[in-house]
Formats: C-alpha cells, sequence, structure tokens
C-alpha cells in the first residue's frame, strides 16, 4: 500500500469530520462547498481502491489476508458516499454531525488499512 | 412523510446520526462473524458466535430506526437494552474469563476495538427512544 496515500485519506478525513462537525456545531445543514470536500476525500478512496487492486493485481499480498483488506478497501470507499446521502435527507445540523462522524469512522478504516497491509 | 401521519419517526435529527453508527456496527459485526464462522469457526466458537447474535441485534435495531412507529420505538427500546446488558455481560465476562475467548468478540472489553462505540450506542440510543415519545405525548 501506498503510505503516502493512506496517510493523506486520513488526514483529508480528518479535516472533513472537523469541518462538517464545526458546521453541526454551528447549528447549519450541509452545504455545497462540504459536498465538494466529500467528494474530495471519496476520490482518495477510491485512488486507494484502485492501487490496492493494482498491487495485489501485482503478486503482493497483506500481511493479514487478501479478503479482509478488499472488504476494508471497499468499506472506506463506501463510507463517505453513504454519509453525503444522510445528510441530504436529513437538512439540520445532525445531517453534518452525520457526515462528520462518517469521516471518523473513515480515518479508523484507515488505520486499520495500514495495519492490515503490515505497515 | 406525508402518506403516513401517523408513524413516529425515528430517523429524523439526532435519529440520523444513531442509524449512520448502527449501519457502520451491523457491516462491521456481519462481515466480522460472517468472514470468521466461514473461514476458522473452530478456533473461538463462542466469541464468533457472540458476534453473530450481535450483528443480529444491530441489524434489527437499524431496521426499527428507519421504519419509525410506536411498535418499532418499543421494539427498538427493548433490543437497546438487550445490547446493553450483552455489551456489559460479554464485556466483563472477556476481562475475568480471557481464556474462554481465544479471539475477540465485538464486545470484548466493552467494545474497545470499536472506540467503545457498543456500549455508548444503546445508551445513547435508549435516552434518545424515550425522548421521542415524549415528543409524540407532546404533539
Amino acid at each position: 500500500m501506498l503510505d503516502a496515500l493512506t496517510i493523506a485519506t486520513s488526514a483529508a478525513a480528518l479535516a472533513l469530520a472537523a469541518w462538517c462537525g464545526f458546521a453541526a456545531f454551528r447549528d447549519q445543514p450541509t452545504k455545497d462547498w462540504h459536498f465538494i470536500g466529500m467528494a474530495v476525500v471519496t476520490l482518495l478512496t477510491v485512488v486507494q481502491l484502485i492501487v490496492g487492486i493494482v498491487q495485489l493485481a501485482g503478486g503482493e499480498a497483506p500481511e493479514q489476508g487478501t479478503t479482509l483488506f478488499v472488504a476494508y478497501l471497499i468499506g472506506s470507499a463506501c463510507a463517505i458516499p453513504a454519509v453525503a446521502f444522510m445528510s441530504l435527507a436529513e437538512r439540520t445540523r445532525w445531517g453534518s454531525a452525520t457526515v462528520a462522524a462518517g469521516a471518523v469512522v473513515l480515518a479508523v478504516l484507515e488505520v486499520r488499512l495500514y495495519d492490515i497491509w503490515g505497515g | 412523510m406525508a402518506d403516513r401521519p401517523q408513524r413516529t419517526k425515528l430517523s429524523g435529527g439526532p435519529g440520523m446520526l444513531l442509524v449512520w453508527l448502527y449501519g457502520v456496527m451491523v457491516v462491521g459485526a456481519v462481515s466480522r462473524s460472517a468472514y470468521q464462522i466461514s473461514t476458522e469457526f473452530d478456533r473461538a466458537p463462542l466469541a464468533y458466535s457472540l458476534s453473530a447474535i450481535a450483528a443480529v441485534v444491530y441489524a434489527f435495531i437499524t431496521y426499527t430506526l428507519v421504519r419509525g412507529g410506536e411498535t418499532a420505538r418499543k421494539a427498538a427500546l427493548a433490543c437497546c437494552a438487550a445490547e446493553l446488558v450483552g455489551v456489559l455481560v460479554v464485556g466483563t465476562w472477556t476481562l475475568v474469563d480471557p481464556s474462554a475467548f481465544p479471539d475477540a468478540t465485538v464486545w470484548s472489553d466493552f467494545g474497545m476495538g470499536y472506540l467503545f462505540i457498543p456500549v455508548l450506542l444503546p445508551v445513547t440510543a435508549i435516552f434518545w427512544l424515550r425522548r421521542s415519545r415524549t415528543a409524540v405525548a407532546a404533539a
């Protein structure tokens, strides 16, 4: 796994969590700018998914098992889109809080991905 | 929902955050127990069975939260209580008798591997579900 990409995704996820957490704190729903932020973070996770699959195809093996690794890659790519839709359905501060929680979950998944790969 | 006015909405406001966190626990517990039971069940049958039970409880609570309504609210409340008891019993059990658990469950050490979400979630959910009833009674 590309360590730089994992670190960048975690940092972006935490930044998104702070940003949306701040919106929730100020009693605001998610706005267009937040969705652009979510798109950027999602893009990073999709790139990570592709890089991960390419590396697996290239014969490299994660330390804790391929199934686990792929499951976490897919999970991390789905997390932000899921909360994005939920915040569209919930146009209050709680939609923002949900996105913040989703971004924190993604950051945790990144740490797990790093462990599973054997960093 | 305009077409179902009598059904109490449980997934609105803070409920949406709960739906997300329960959803994460469903995915985590279901995939974990499915993977472990199918590949290495004999290594820690008790731990993996408990994870599977946790997965079912989480899935049911998520469904009731999304569905809404008074019956669902009561069912969710009962399940959250069961979940809390489960976390506390299994959490204590894993600390008192670690040898019974060669591998971790979702509820081991009060859900420490899941940022203590398993023990915090039912408490928050019970609080929210009780408040929902008050809101209905007041309306």
